[in-house]
C-alpha cells in the first residue's frame, strides 16, 4: 500500500528512537522512587536493629534508652484506631450509599447532593492538624457547654472502672478515636463511592427490574460486588490513620504514659507521638530508639497494605 | 375488557390485591393453556378476538425539553407477542421502559398520558413500581447475569418478593428455567457462576429469572442484538413458546426477526407510531408509504 500523495512520512527510526527514550525516562522516574524508599528502610534498618526486641514491643517508656520500650504507645495507637474504625466505618459506608445509590432526581434535591458531594470531596483535602483543633473543641471539651475537664458535666462509674464515660469527653482514647475518624471518614466515603460507582449499572437496572426495592438492591447486589473495593478503601484509610500524628498530637498533647489506657476516657500517646518525643531527645542513643519504633510502626503499616492487596486479589471478582 | 376465560382464572397469574397470602403453588403450577388460543401457535394473528392487557393512548414522553413520544394510540393483546420496530432513536425502546417504569431511573425523562394495565394507570403516583416490575418483568439488550450462582440468579426475584421454603423455591427455579429451555443445560452446575455460561445461554437466564417471579406482560429490549444468529435463532424458539403464558413485547432493530416472532407489529419513526396491525399485514401490505420504505429497506 502506498501512502497517500502530499503526505510527508515519519522516519521510522526517529519515532523508534523517541519510543526508546521515553521509555527509559519513565524507568528512571520510577526506579528514583525505589532507590529512595531502598535507602529509607536501610538507614532505618541500620539504626533501630539494635533495640528490636521482644521488650522493646513490651515495655514501657524510659529516661534510660536502653530499656525504653513502645508498649503503652503501641497499645494506644491500637485503642484509638479500634474507636476510629468502629465509628467511621459504618458512617462511612452508609453515607457512600446514599451519596451513590439514593440520588435524587428532581432539581433542587439534586442541587443539594452535588453540594454535599463536593463538600466531602474537599473535606478529604483539609490539612490533618485542623481536625485535630475541630476534635479538640468538639470532642475533648465539647465546646465548653457541659462542664469543664475538671468538673465534668456527666461521670458513669469512676475512673478505677473499665467502663467508665464522662462528658465531656477529655483528652482521651475516646476523643483521640474520633478525631482520627474525622481524618479518615472523607477517604472512606470517596473511596467507598468510588467502589459502588464500578459496579455495573447494568446489574442494578437487572435488581429492579426484577423488583427489588432500592434496599434490596444495595443489600443483596451492589454491596456484595462493593465489598472487596470497601474494604480496600478502608484498609488504607485506617493505616493512615495510624500514621496521623498532627491531630493526635493536639487531642493527647506530649505525655509520658507508661500504662495501656484501660477505659474510654483515660489518656494515651500513640506510636507517631511516642517517635516524635524520641526523635527530639538530645541523647544520641534515643534516636535509634525513634529508629526501632518507626521500624515498628512501617511493619504495621506494611501489614495492613499486604492485606488490603490480598483482598484485593482474593476477592475482586471480574464483574461483566 | 378484563375478563378472562375461567380455565385460567386461578391460574398462573397472582391475586394482586392480597400479595401477602401468595402461596408458591400457584406460582409453580404451569398455567393452563387458555381454550380460546387452542389453534396457537401456528395461528399466529390471524384471529382478531385477543384480549386487550395493555392499552396506550395519548401517550407523550420527554427527556428534558426534547419529546421522544408523540401521542401514542396502542393496544398491546394478551398472550400475544407484540414486535415494536423502527430506526434507532425513534423511542421504541423509551416507551418499553415506560411500561415499567425503568424511566424512573432517568432524572429528566416526564411522560403524559395513560398506559392501562387492566384498568390501573401505570403512570399514576399510587402504582406500586416495586409490584409493576414483578407483573412487567424485563430482559436486556446485553445479557446482565448477576455475579452468582445460576441457582441465584433465578432465585433472586422470588426472594425479593416471597418468603419460600427451601424445596418450593427449587421447584419454582426447576420450573422457570425449563420455561427458558435452559435446565437440560445447567441442571447439573446451578450451584456454578452464571458468568460462566454463553451468551446466549446468560440471556436465557435473564429470561428465567424474568418469569421467576410470575409475571405477566414480559418486556425485551432488543433480546437477541448481542447474540450469535444460533443463540437468536434459540431465543425466537423460547418466545414462540412462552407466547402462550406471557404477553410479549420485543423490540427489534432485525426486521426478519419482527416477521418471525411477533403476531402484532408497531412501527415507529421519530417518536411517532406510523402504523401498528397484525404482522403478516405490515409486512405484506403496509398503508403507509413511510412502513413501506423502512420494511423494505429504503431507509433506516
Amino acid at each position: 500500500m502506498t501512502a497517500p500523495s502530499g503526505l510527508v512520512r515519519r522516519g521510522n527510526t526517529q519515532r523508534a528512537l523517541k519510543n526508546h527514550v521515553f521509555k527509559w525516562f519513565c524507568g528512571l522516574c520510577a526506579a528514583i522512587s525505589v532507590v529512595v524508599l531502598g535507602i529509607l528502610l536501610t538507614s532505618l534498618v541500620m539504626q533501630g536493629w539494635e533495640h528490636l526486641d521482644w521488650d522493646f514491643l513490651r515495655s514501657a517508656p524510659s529516661r534510660k534508652p536502653k530499656i525504653a520500650g513502645i508498649g503503652p504507645a503501641m497499645w494506644g495507637t491500637i485503642w484509638i484506631c479500634a474507636a476510629c474504625a468502629i465509628a467511621a466505618l459504618p458512617l462511612g459506608v452508609a453515607t457512600a450509599i446514599f451519596l451513590e445509590e439514593y440520588k435524587p432526581v428532581k432539581p433542587p434535591l439534586r442541587r443539594l447532593h452535588s453540594f454535599l458531594q463536593l463538600n466531602i470531596s474537599n473535606l478529604a483535602g483539609v490539612p490533618s492538624i485542623v481536625y485535630g483543633i475541630l476534635g479538640l473543641t468538639a470532642f475533648v471539651q465539647m465546646f465548653g457547654m457541659i462542664g469543664n475537664l475538671n468538673d465534668p458535666a456527666l461521670t458513669v462509674g469512676t475512673p478505677e472502672d473499665w467502663y467508665y464515660f464522662q462528658l465531656p469527653f477529655g483528652r482521651g482514647v475516646l476523643a483521640g478515636g474520633l478525631t482520627l475518624m474525622l481524618v479518615v471518614l472523607p477517604i472512606v466515603i470517596v473511596s467507598s463511592q468510588e467502589s459502588l460507582r464500578a459496579v455495573p449499572g447494568s446489574l442494578r437496572e437487572g435488581a429492579l427490574a426484577c423488583g427489588a426495592t432500592r434496599w434490596q438492591m444495595v443489600w443483596r447486589m451492589t454491596l456484595p460486588a462493593a465489598v472487596p473495593g470497601i474494604m480496600t478503601g478502608s484498609i488504607l484509610a485506617m493505616s493512615r490513620a495510624i500514621g496521623e500524628a498532627a491531630p493526635i498530637l493536639v487531642i493527647a498533647g506530649i505525655v509520658f504514659i507508661r500504662f495501656t489506657p484501660h477505659h474510654l476516657m483515660d489518656e494515651f500517646t500513640a506510636m507517631p507521638l511516642q517517635i516524635y518525643d524520641w526523635a527530639g531527645r538530645p541523647q544520641e542513643e534515643f534516636h535509634k530508639v525513634a529508629a526501632t519504633g518507626i521500624l515498628v510502626l512501617l511493619t504495621i503499616l506494611l501489614a495492613f497494605n499486604a492485606f488490603a492487596v490480598l483482598i484485593r486479589q482474593k476477592f475482586q471478582r471480574p464483574l461483566q | 375488557m378484563t375478563h378472562l376465560p375461567a380455565s385460567t382464572s386461578s391460574q398462573g397469574k397472582t391475586d394482586r390485591s392480597q400479595p401477602a397470602l401468595v402461596t408458591p403453588e400457584v406460582l409453580i403450577a404451569p398455567p393452563a393453556r387458555p381454550t380460546w388460543i387452542a389453534a396457537a401457535p401456528h395461528a399466529r394473528g390471524s384471529d382478531d378476538k385477543a384480549e386487550t392487557t395493555l392499552r396506550i393512548s395519548s401517550f407523550c414522553s420527554w427527556y428534558g425539553a426534547f419529546q421522544a413520544l408523540h401521542e401514542i394510540e396502542l393496544a398491546v393483546p394478551k398472550r400475544r407477542v407484540t414486535a415494536f420496530i423502527g430506526p434507532s432513536g425513534c423511542g421504541k425502546s423509551t416507551l418499553l421502559r415506560w411500561i415499567n417504569r425503568m424511566n424512573d431511573l432517568v432524572p429528566s425523562a416526564r411522560a403524559q398520558g395513560t398506559l392501562d394495565l387492566h384498568g390501573e394507570d401505570l403512570l399514576s403516583r399510587s402504582i406500586d413500581v416495586v409490584d409493576l416490575r414483578r407483573r412487567v418483568g424485563m430482559v436486556f439488550q446485553k445479557p446482565n447475569p448477576f455475579p452468582k450462582s445460576i441457582y441465584d440468579n433465578v432465585a433472586f426475584g422470588p426472594r425479593l418478593h416471597f418468603r419460600m421454603r427451601r424445596g418450593d423455591l427449587d421447584g419454582l427455579v426447576e420450573q422457570s428455567l425449563r420455561q427458558a429451555a435452559l435446565w437440560d443445560e445447567v441442571k447439573d452446575r446451578l450451584k456454578d457462576s452464571a458468568l460462566g455460561l454463553s451468551g446466549g445461554q446468560q440471556q436465557r437466564l435473564c429470561i428465567a429469572r424474568a418469569i421467576a417471579v410470575g409475571p405477566e406482560v414480559l418486556l425485551m429490549d432488543e433480546p437477541c442484538s448481542a447474540l450469535d444468529p444460533k443463540s437468536t435463532a434459540r431465543i425466537e424458539e423460547l418466545i414462540a413458546d412462552l407466547r402462550e403464558r406471557y404477553t410479549i413485547i420485543i423490540v427489534t432493530h432485525n426486521m426478519q426477526q419482527a416477521a418471525r416472532v411477533s403476531d402484532v407489529t408497531a412501527f415507529f419513526f421519530e417518536g411517532r407510531l406510523i402504523e401498528d396491525g397484525l404482522t403478516e399485514h405490515i409486512f405484506t401490505n403496509p398503508t403507509n408509504k413511510q412502513t413501506d420504505e423502512y420494511i423494505s429497506g429504503r431507509f433506516g
